[in-house]
C-alpha cells in the first residue's frame, strides 16, 4: 500500500508538471489514441490470459507475451530511437524514456516489477520530462493516469484466482476511471484538463481491452442520515475515499470534512472508515454496510457555509439526540423537537398540524405526552422561521449542549473504575458516569500512545513542575484502544492544526509511518468552504417520524446473515485469499504476536504496562504537588474551547474574526482583561508563537525566540553554547532532558515500525502521536507566563535523578544502525528591558485569570493510573552513546553574508563516527564573556514527534538595561537512514530564520552519531 | 436554554426562611454550634430579605421559621435551581432532611419542576453546588457524594457537571462563588485555591479569576432581576463583616455592589449563598 500511495503522488507531481505540455499537444494527442485505439483490439485478443485457475507465473509470462506484442504492435507509432529503449522495460533497472510505451506496457511492467515501482516511475516521469519530444506527452499522461488505480488493482489480482465475470469489469472500468479522477481532486486545473482528456482515452481502451483486468466491484450500501440508504459498486480494492466521495456527490454535500463513514466492527463497536486505506482491508470479511455520519462536530455550526450541511449536521444531532447519545433537559428536548418540526412542517398551522400524531417524531430517547405537547406549544412561537432558520437555531442550542461533540468510549481507570473518555473538540474528557471528573486539554497532552488495550496520555507538566506524567487507561480490548488513539489523533489534527501533520521529510524520516489524520483540518475547510461557490442547492427535508429510529442505536451494520448475501464481493473474497491469509488475522489478533514481529518491542512494552512505576514516582509527585503549590497565583488560562483570540486570527479567514459565537465573545473578554493586567509584551510572544506554530509543521522545528520587540535591538550574542555536551552524559540536567525522549522514541517507533512492515497498519497494537510539538502556541505561552512570575528556576535538579532510575532499561534497546542527529539553534534577539520588574506587581491582587486549561500545577491524577516519563525513557543510551571509535570532525562556518548556503562538503564518512556541523554567526561579540546578566528565567520545553524531539531551551537575562533572550532549540532526529549534515543545518538556518525574522540565528550545530557496530546493516 | 452565561443570576424572586429560637439555643441543631445573639442574627436576616426586595426588586417569599428546623435559615443547601428546574437535595446531615418540606412545596407553588433524590446513598448539601452560568461544579465535600453529584447531573443535563474535591470542612460556595457571568471568585485559602484550580482545569470556558483575601467574601450573588440592559448586582459580605475584602471588590466592574451582613448567623454556618434561593419564574423569557 505504501508504495502505491507514494507512486501515485509522485505521478502526480510529475503530471502537474507536465500539465501544461499536455494540454498543448492535446489535439495530436487524440488523434493518436485513435489510432491506438484502433490497434488495440487485435493485440488484445492475440494475449488475453486464460481463464480462472492460471497460476501465478503463467500468468505473468503470459502478460510478458502480451506486453511485448502489444509494445510491437504499437511500435510503429513510436520513433526507432524510443523503440530501442523499450526494450529495457521489463528489466527492473531503467532509464529515463521507457514511457513512450503504450499504457498497457506500463501497466503490466508495473505488476511485474512491482518491488520497486517508486524509483523507478520516478525516473521514468523525469526521463519524460527531459527527454521526451512533443509528441510523447500524450502517453505520458496516459501513464500518469492509469497508474494510481492500475496498480491498486492489478497488483492483487495477479496473486489471486480471478474468476470475476466479464459484465463487471466494464462496470468496474468505469469506477476506476472515476476513481481515479477523484485521487486528484486536489491537484490544479492544469492537472484536470490532462483528466479530462484522459478519461476518454482510457475509456474507449478498456472497452477494447476489457480482460486484461479481472478485478471484481463490491456493492456498498450506505445508511444516510435520513434513513435512507445509498448503494453503489465499488471496485473491490478501492480506498475509503472513494466511496466516501461517492457519497458525497450523492447528497451533494461540498462541507464534507465534517463527516465519515462509519461500519460496524461489532456489535459494540463502529470504526471509522479510513479514506486513506482500502475498504477491503479495513472492513476484513465484514459486510461492506456503512453509516454517513457527522466525524467532526462543528464547534459553531453557523460558520458553517451551506444550509445542506447543517441540514445533515441537524440530522445527526436528531439521531444522537434520539438514541440518548446527546442527553439533553426536558425543555431542551422541547426546543429542539419544536425547531424540527418548523424545519419539516413549516409554520404551525391549527388544521394541520393540530391532528398530527407527534408520537410518530422521536424527540427524546423516552419520549412523553407532556414533551409532545410542550414541542407543539413552542412550536407555534416559531412562526415565520424558515426551514433553513429553524435548522439554524437547533444547531444553536445543540452546540451549548455540554456532550455536543464529545465521543464517548468506554474505559477502566487503573483501579478497574469504570469511566469514559470523551473526545472533543478542546481535548480529552473523562467521566464517571454522568460526571466530569477531569479534563486534557489538547494543548497539555504532549503524547497519545496505546499499547494492546492500554491507552496512554502524557500530559504536559504544569509550569512549575518538572515531570510529564503519563496516564493510563485500561480499554476493553485492543482494537478500542486502537480507536480511541485514532480518534484522538484525528480530533487534534482537526480542531486544533491548521494542516495535517505530514510525513517527516525523507531524508529524516526513516521510520515506519504511523496512523495519521490526512483529511483537512477545520482551518482548512473552512478556507475551503469560503471559496464555495454556487447557489444554495436544493435539498428535500425528509421527515423525521420514527421511521430512522434504527439509526441510532443498531444500526444496519450489525452482521445479518441475509444481507450478508447481498455482498458476493465479500463472501468470495475469503476464497479469493484462501485460508492463509485468514488465519494471519487470526494471529495478530492474538496477543502473541508480540513476540513473533519484534524482540526489540517488547522491553519497552513492559516499561509501558508495569504499574510498579507508578509508586517509584509518587515521592516525585510530592514533590512535584508542593512546587506547584508556589504557583497557583500565577496561573493564567489558555482558553480554548475553540482556539483562542489570535490562534483564530490564524486559522479563519478575517471576515470570520468578527463574528461573536458563544466561545469567541469570551475569549475577547478574557483577553481584554489580560490586557489590563500583562504587559502589552506579553501579546507580542505571543503573536510570534503563533508565527512559529505555523511553521511547526516541519518536522525540524528549529529555536523559537521570542523577544519583546519594541525598543531598538542590540543584537548580542552568547557564545556559550551546548554543542559537544551532547556527547558527555552529564554535561547537564537541561541536555539530559532532552536526550531522554529520544531514546525512547527510538525503541517504540522502531518496534512499531518492524511490526507494521506489512504496512497494514490495521493490526498494530502500538501507536504514538505526540500532539505536543504542532501546538506550540501553548508552550510559548506557559514559558510566557512563568517568566513573568519566577525569578530563579528550580529546574535542573530533580531531572538528574529521574535519569539514573531509568538507566536499567537502557541497553535492550541499543538500535540497529540508528543515527541520531541533533540540530541545535540558537537563536536569540535582545531588546531593551522594559517589561520586567513591573508584572508581578501588576498582577497581584488584580483579577487574574487563571480558570483556563493551563491553569493548575496538581495535575489531578484522579483517575487512570499516574506513572511517570521514564517509563518510556531510556536517557542513557543517548549520553551513553559515545562510540567505542569516534571519529569526529568539526566544521565551524562563520560566514555571515551567505548563511543559508553551506557548502562545506563532505567529511570523509569512516565507519562510525560523530559528526559535528557547526555553523556560528559571526556576530558573537565580546559581551558574552564579562557580563553574564542576571538570569531572570529558564525554561526549557521539550517536545516529541515521530522521529525527531525537540527541545527549546529559552533564558531571559537581563544585562544592564538590556533583556535578552535567547532561544536553543535542539531537535534530536532518530533514524536508521543517512542524513545530510549540510542540508540539516541548511535547513536549521533557514527555518530558524524563518520562523523568528527578527531574531538573529548565532549558532546551528548539526551533530550526528552514529553507531559503528550497526554499520553494515544500513 | 438561553444564552450561556445570560442565565447566571436571572431572577425574579427570593426565598428565605426565618431565623427560629432554636437556632441561638443550639439545642435543635445538636451540633455544638456556638451560642450566637439570636437578636442580631434576626435583625441580620431581616436586614437580608430588605434588601432583596427593596434594593433588588424581587419578589421576596419568606418561608415561616419552625422551632424544629434550627438550620432551616440555610435554605440554600435544601435545593438547586436553574432554569424552570430545582432538584430537591438530600442534606448530608439527616437532621436536616426534614428542611426540604417546606421548601419544596414553595417552589412547587411557583412552578418550577420539582426533582427529587431517591437515592438512599446520595447526600447533596445545595451549597456545595456552584452554577456558573454556563456549567455546574459539585464540591465533593464532607456534605456531598459522589452518587449526590451525580443525581445533579441527571437532573441538568444540558450542562457540564463536573466534580471539584473540597477538603475542609467547607461547602464549595463556602470557597468560591461568581462574581460575573465570566468571572469566578475565590478565597484566598488554600482550600477555595485548589478548588478553583480544579475548576480550571475541568472547565471548557475560560473565566476570570479574582481571589479575595477572606473565603467568606467569596460566597457572593450574582443577580439579575430586572431586564438586560440593568448592570446586574452582586449581593456580597460588606465591609462591616469583612473590611479586608472590600477593596478587591471593588475590581468587579459592570456589577452593582449591595453590601450586606450576616456575621451573626454565619456562626451558624451561613452564607449568602445558603440564606436565599433565587429562582425566575420565567427562565426562558
Amino acid at each position: 500500500m505504501t508504495t502505491e500511495v507514494g507512486s501515485a503522488s509522485e505521478v502526480k507531481k510529475d503530471s502537474s508538471q507536465l500539465g501544461t505540455d499536455a494540454t498543448k499537444e492535446k489535439p495530436k494527442e487524440v488523434a493518436e489514441n485513435q489510432q491506438n485505439q484502433s490497434s488495440d483490439p487485435e493485440e488484445e485478443k492475440g494475449s488475453q490470459p486464460p481463464p480462472a485457475a492460471e497460476s501465478q507465473s503463467s500468468l505473468r509470462r503470459q502478460k510478458r507475451e502480451k506486453e511485448t506484442s502489444e509494445s510491437r504492435g504499437i511500435s510503429r507509432f513510436i520513433p526507432p530511437w524510443l523503440k530501442k529503449q523499450k526494450s529495457y522495460t521489463l528489466v527492473v533497472a531503467k532509464d529515463g524514456g521507457d514511457k513512450k510505451e503504450p499504457t498497457q506496457a506500463v501497466v503490466e511492467e508495473q505488476v511485474l516489477d512491482k518491488e520497486e515501482p517508486l524509483p523507478e516511475e520516478q525516473r521514468q516521469a523525469k526521463g519524460d520530462a527531459e527527454e521526451m519530444a512533443q509528441k510523447k506527452q500524450e502517453i505520458k499522461v496516459e501513464v500518469k493516469e492509469e497508474k494510481p488505480s492500475v496498480s491498486k488493482e492489478e497488483k492483487p489480482s495477479v496473486s489471486k484466482v480471478e474468476m470475476q465475470p466479464t459484465e463487471l469489469v466494464s462496470k468496474e472500468r468505469e469506477e476506476k476511471v472515476k476513481e481515479t479522477q477523484e485521487d486528484k481532486l486536489e491537484g490544479g486545473a492544469a492537472k484536470r484538463e490532462t483528466k479530462e482528456v484522459q478519461t476518454n482515452e482510457l475509456k474507449a481502451e478498456k472497452a477494447s481491452q476489457k480482460v486484461t483486468k479481472k478485478t471484481k466491484t463490491v456493492q456498498c450500501k450506505v445508511t444516510l442520515l435520513d434513513g435512507t440508504e445509498y448503494s453503489c459498486d465499488l471496485e473491490k480494492h478501492a480506498k475509503g475515499q472513494v466511496l466516501f466521495d461517492k457519497v458525497c456527490e450523492h447528497l451533494n454535500l461540498l462541507e464534507k470534512d465534517y463527516f465519515g463513514l462509519l461500519f460496524q466492527e461489532s456489535p459494540e463497536q463502529k470504526n471509522w472508515l479510513d479514506p486513506a486505506k482500502e475498504i477491503k482491508r479495513q472492513l476484513r470479511n465484514l459486510p461492506w454496510l456503512f453509516t454517513f455520519n457527522v466525524k467532526f462536530y462543528p464547534p459553531d455550526p453557523s460558520q458553517l457555509t451551506e444550509d445542506i450541511t447543517r441540514y445533515f449536521l441537524c440530522l445527526q444531532l436528531r439521531q444522537d439526540i434520539a438514541s440518548g447519545r446527546l442527553p439533553c433537559s426536558f425543555v431542551t428536548h422541547a426546543l429542539l423537537g419544536s425547531y424540527t418540526l418548523q424545519a419539516e412542517l413549516g409554520d404551525y398551522d391549527p388544521e394541520e398540524h393540530g391532528s398530527i400524531d407527534l408520537s410518530e417524531f422521536q424527540f427524546a430517547p423516552t419520549q412523553t405526552k407532556e414533551l409532545e405537547e410542550k414541542v407543539a406549544e413552542l412550536h407555534k412561537t416559531h412562526r415565520g422561521l424558515s426551514p433553513a432558520q429553524a435548522d439554524s437555531q437547533f444547531l444553536e442550542n445543540a452546540k451549548r449542549l455540554s456532550m455536543y461533540g464529545v465521543d464517548l468510549h468506554h474505559a477502566k481507570d487503573s483501579e478497574g473504575v469504570d469511566i469514559k473518555l470523551g473526545v472533543c473538540a478542546n481535548g480529552l474528557l473523562i467521566y464517571k458516569d454522568r460526571l466530569r471528573i477531569n479534563r486534557f486539554a489538547w494543548p497539555k497532552i504532549l503524547k497519545i500512545s496505546y499499547k494492546r488495550s492500554n491507552f496512554y496520555i502524557k500530559v504536559r507538566p504544569a509550569e512549575l513542575e518538572q515531570f510529564e506524567s503519563t496516564i493510563g487507561f485500561k480499554l476493553p480490548n485492543h482494537r478500542a484502544a486502537k480507536r480511541l488513539w485514532k480518534v484522538c489523533v484525528e480530533h487534534h489534527t482537526f480542531y486544533r492544526l491548521v494542516s495535517p501533520e505530514q510525513p517527516p521529510k525523507a531524508k529524516f524520516l526513516t521510520l515506519g509511518s504511523k496512523f495519521r489524520y490526512s483529511g483537512r483540518t477545520q482551518a482548512q475547510t473552512r478556507q475551503a468552504s469560503t471559496l464555495i461557490d454556487r447557489p444554495a442547492p436544493h435539498f428535500e427535508r425528509t421527515s423525521s417520524k420514527r421511521v430512522s429510529r434504527s439509526l441510532d442505536g443498531a444500526p444496519i451494520g450489525v452482521m445479518d446473515q441475509s444481507l450478508m448475501k447481498d455482498f458476493p464481493g465479500a463472501a468470495g473474497e475469503i476464497s479469493a485469499y484462501g485460508p492463509g491469509l485468514v488465519s494471519i488475522a487470526v494471529v495478530q489478533d492474538g496477543d502473541g504476536r508480540r513476540e513473533v514481529r519484534s524482540p526489540t518491542k517488547a522491553p519497552h512494552l513492559q516499561l509501558i504496562e508495569g504499574k510498579e512505576l507508578d509508586k517509584a514516582q509518587e515521592d516525585i509527585l510530592k514533590h512535584q504537588a508542593s512546587i506547584s503549590e508556589l504557583k497557583r497565583n500565577f496561573m493564567e488560562s489558555t482558553p480554548e474551547p475553540r482556539p483562542n483570540e489570535w490562534e483564530k486570527r490564524r486559522i479563519t479567514p478575517l471576515s470570520l474574526q468578527t463574528q461573536g459565537r458563544k466561545g469567541d465573545h469570551l475569549f475577547k473578554d478574557i483577553l481584554s482583561v489580560k490586557e489590563k493586567y500583562l504587559m502589552p509584551t506579553t501579546r507580542t510572544v505571543e503573536e510570534k508563537a503563533q508565527e512559529t506554530d505555523k511553521s511547526s509543521h516541519e518536522t525540524l522545528n528549529i529555536v523559537e525566540e521570542k523577544k519583546r520587540a519594541e525598543v531598538g535591538k542590540d543584537e548580542r550574542v552568547i557564545t556559550e553554547e551546548m554543542n559537544g555536551k551532547e556527547i558527555s552524559p552529564g554535561s547537564g540536567p537541561g541536555e539530559i532532558r532532552k536526550v531522554e525522549p529520544v531514546t525512547q522514541k527510538d525503541s517504540t517507533s522502531l518496534s512499531s515500525e518492524s511490526s507494521s512492515s506489512s504496512s497494514e497498519s490495521e493490526e498494530e497494537d502500538v501507536g504514538e502521536y505526540r500532539p505536543h510539538h504542532r501546538v506550540t502556541e501553548g508552550t510559548i505561552r506557559e514559558e510566557q507566563e512563568y517568566e513573568e512570575e519566577v525569578e530563579e528556576e528550580p529546574r535542573p535538579a530533580a531531572k538528574v535523578v529521574e535519569r539514573e532510575e531509568a538507566v536499567p532499561e537502557a541497553s535492550p534497546v541499543t538500535q540497529a544502525g540508528a543515527s541520531v542527529i541533533t540540530v541545535e539553534t540558537v537563536i536569540q534577539e535582545n531588546v531593551g528591558a522594559q517589561k520586567i520588574p513591573g508584572e508581578k506587581s501588576v498582577h497581584e491582587g488584580a483579577l487574574k485569570q487563571d480558570m483556563g486549561e493551563e491553569a493548575e500545577e496538581e495535575p489531578q491524577k484522579v483517575n487512570g493510573e499516574v506513572s511517570h516519563v521514564d517509563i518510556d525513557v531510556l536517557p542513557q543510551i543517548i549520553c551513553c552513546s559515545e562510540p567505542p571509535v569516534v571519529k569526529t570532525e568539526m566544521v565551524t562556518i562563520s560566514d555571515a553574508s551567505q548563511r543559508t548556503e553551506i557548502s562545506t562538503k563532505e567529511v570523509p564518512i569512516v565507519q562510525t563516527e560523530t559528526k559535528t556541523i557547526t555553523y556560528e554567526s559571526p556576530q558573537i561579540d565580546g559581551g558574552a564573556g564579562g557580563d553574564s546578566g542576571t538570569l531572570l528565567t529558564a525554561q526549557t520545553i521539550t517536545s516529541e514527534s515521530v522521529s525527531t524531539t525537540t527541545t527549546t531551551h529559552i533564558t531571559k537575562t537581563v544585562k544592564g538595561g538590556i533583556s535578552e533572550t535567547r532561544i536553543e532549540k535542539r531537535i534530536v532526529i532518530t533514524g536508521d537512514g543517512d542524513i545530510d549534515h549540510d542540508q540539516a543545518l541548511a535547513q536549521a538556518i533557514r527555518e530558524a530564520r524563518e520562523q523568528h525574522p527578527d531574531m538573529s540565528v548565532t549558532r546551528v550545530v548539526v551533530h550526528k552519531e552514529t553507531e559503528l557496530a550497526e554499520e553494515g546493516e544500513d | 436554554m438561553g444564552t450561556p452565561g445570560e442565565g447566571l443570576g436571572r431572577c425574579s424572586h427570593a426565598l428565605i426562611r426565618g431565623v427560629p429560637e432554636s437556632l441561638a439555643s443550639g439545642e435543635g441543631a445538636g451540633a455544638g454550634l456556638p451560642a450566637l445573639d439570636l437578636a442580631k442574627a434576626q435583625r441580620e436576616h431581616g436586614v437580608l430579605g430588605g434588601k432583596l426586595r427593596q434594593r433588588l426588586g424581587l419578589q421576596l417569599l419568606e418561608l415561616p421559621p419552625e422551632e424544629s428546623l434550627p438550620l432551616g435559615p440555610l435554605l440554600g443547601d435544601t435545593a438547586v435551581i436553574q432554569g424552570d428546574t430545582a432538584l430537591i437535595t438530600r442534606p448530608w446531615s439527616p437532621a436536616r432532611r426534614p428542611e426540604v418540606d417546606g421548601v419544596r412545596k414553595a417552589l412547587q407553588d411557583l412552578g418550577l419542576r420539582i426533582v427529587e433524590i431517591g437515592d438512599q446513598n446520595a447526600t447533596l448539601d445545595g451549597t456545595d453546588v456552584l452554577f456558573t452560568g454556563r456549567e455546574f461544579f459539585v464540591g465533593l465535600s464532607k456534605w456531598t457524594n459522589h452518587r449526590g453529584a451525580e443525581i445533579v447531573a441527571d437532573t441538568f443535563r444540558d450542562f457540564a457537571v463536573s466534580t471539584v474535591p473540597v477538603s475542609g470542612p467547607s461547602h464549595l460556595r463556602g470557597l468560591c462563588g461568581m462574581g460575573g457571568p465570566r468571572t469566578v471568585v475565590a478565597g484566598r485559602s488554600d482550600a477555595a485555591q485548589k478548588a478553583v484550580r480544579a475548576m480550571a482545569v475541568l472547565t471548557d470556558h475560560p473565566y476570570a479569576s479574582l481571589t479575595l483575601p477572606d473565603d467568606a467574601a467569596a460566597d457572593c450573588l450574582f443577580l439579575r432581576p430586572g431586564l438586560p440592559g440593568v448592570p446586574p448586582f452582586l449581593l456580597h459580605r460588606g465591609g462591616g463583616d469583612l473590611p479586608n475584602s472590600q477593596e478587591a471588590l471593588q475590581k468587579l466592574s459592570d456589577v452593582t455592589l449591595v453590601p450586606v451582613s450576616c456575621s451573626e448567623l454565619e456562626k451558624a454556618g451561613a452564607g449568602l449563598s445558603s440564606l436565599c434561593l433565587v429562582l425566575s419564574t420565567r427562565p426562558h423569557s
